[in-house]
């Protein structure tokens, strides 16, 4: 099948309307086509918008558990005592294997503008399995922060007054050093440290003029051990 | 949504801030809380739209479980920034209801079923704001060229393949693809265009 055909199937594999060896060549042309990732990102969000069309009914509340639980299951490794009430559900398990593993690399694992590096490299600080959380004392917040010392602060706090700003700040002994500044004017932050934590290091807030300024003029309003 | 946090007792108050992206994160860390807080954001209208496409409960709740399930899976091979965090999920959503209805030889071409709900004035906040979001995109669909919003329809909420779609509308299949894609694009038109503000990812759970 020539390109052209191929991108022509982006539409109907947005839809989920290919058959499977459509589909299969589709996903096989889009690991190579960044052209063809672009256009499907922007239509999986319209396809996602039409999933609202529909009259959506209370799930039975145990489905809730159900998931819970089985993903509790898996991570302890152990065989999930999954209820099986259908032949066609287990008969479906290994093709929703493969089109997982196809929708996460096709769809999501694409190269992205420098823009969104800084998202990822949040993502990934918080994506990593290994990374120690510390909850913030004083506020509600936690700090991420990985092995190698790259940290992230999640946090929920009230918006800067004007004209000021929130600074993180890492301790190097009893030394303040400035980490990033943030306006707290998002329902949650997710701030990416521009300093490394050492494991142990204090990591505070504080609040201070508009830019961020060198070293810390007022008490933290929260503050954490790592 | 008092209903939904009695109902959540693994949800801290913590969780509730994050973003979907954020929960996203934490669900590739194994944190089930974190699962369970996507679950509620997101397993209304995961379980509507199965439903819709697969016409039975249990097929739908199976649609659902096993698309969290892909979620919990590969979570860390989630990039942020690409489409939007929900879109993902329902993406996993959808797939695996199609495959199942194909499976199962459910398919139904009715049209949207427009049909009044039962419970007029919605009893929680997440009601109410499913509603506000469904009134909006069927109105959306509701400007679409008859032929491009059936062959939406057919092909999303049916189940249908392009080929089967040309074959039931005795149209060349380039002709469906044409109005698969006019009518994707018209669509996310129509609906920027009447995008005030930005749809909430979240809940108020307050």
């Amino acid at each position: 099948m020539a390109n052209d055909a191929l991108h022509d199937l982006t539409p109907g594999y947005a839809l989920d309307a290919l058959d499977e060896s459509e589909r299969a060549e589709y996903e096989a042309h889009l690991a190579t086509c960044e052209q063809c990732r672009d256009e499907l990102a922007r239509m999986q969000d319209t396809v996602g918008a039409l999933a609202y069309a529909v009259h959506s009914p209370a799930p039975p509340p145990e489905l809730r558990s159900r998931i819970v639980g089985q993903a509790r299951a898996e991570r302890g490794n152990v065989v999930p005592l999954r209820p099986r009430r259908r032949l066609t559900y287990a008969l479906g398990a290994v093709a929703a294997a493969a089109a997982v593993v196809a929708l996460a690399v096709g769809l999501w694992a694409s190269s992205l503008s420098s823009d969104l590096d800084e998202q990822r490299s949040v993502v990934s600080i918080l994506a990593d399995p290994q990374a120690r959380q510390v909850p913030m004392q004083g506020g509600e917040g936690r700090i991420v922060v990985t092995d190698s010392g790259d940290a992230a602060l999640v946090t929920a706090v009230p918006d800067a007054p004007t004209g000021k700003t929130y600074e993180v700040w890492v301790f190097e002994g009893d030394t303040p050093k400035p980490a990033g500044t943030f306006d707290g004017d998002k329902a949650h932050d997710v701030v990416r440290l521009t300093r490394p934590v050492p494991a142990g290091a204090k990591v505070a807030v504080t609040v201070e003029a508009a830019g961020g300024v060198e070293a810390p003029t007022s008490p933290p309003v929260m503050s954490a051990a790592t | 949504m008092t209903a939904l946090v009695v109902a959540s007792p693994l949800v801290g108050r913590e969780l509730a801030h994050l973003s979907d992206e954020a929960l996203i994160a934490l669900v590739a860390r194994r944190d089930e809380a974190a699962l369970a807080a996507l679950y509620d954001r997101f397993g209304r209208v995961a379980y509507g739209l199965a439903l819709r496409v697969l016409r039975d409960k249990s097929l739908a709740e199976d649609a659902v479980q096993e698309a969290f399930m892909a979620v919990w899976r590969t979570a860390d091979r989630f990039v942020a920034g690409r489409a939007k965090a929900s879109s993902w999920i329902l993406t996993f959503v959808h797939r695996r209801a199609v495959d199942l209805v194909r499976r199962e030889e459910r398919r139904r071409a009715e049209p949207l079923d427009d049909a009044p709900e039962v419970d007029v004035a919605p009893g929680t906040d997440e009601e109410a704001w499913l509603r506000l979001r469904r009134e909006r995109v069927q109105s959306a669909l509701s400007k679409l060229p008859d032929q491009q919003r059936e062959a939406l329809e057919l092909a999303y909420f049916g189940g249908f393949t392009q080929s089967e779609l040309a074959e039931r509308l005795g149209q060349p299949i380039g002709t469906i693809k044409s109005r698969m894609f006019s009518g994707l694009a018209r669509l996310r038109e129509i609906l920027d265009e009447t995008e005030t503000e930005p749809w909430p990812t979240t809940h108020s759970t307050t």
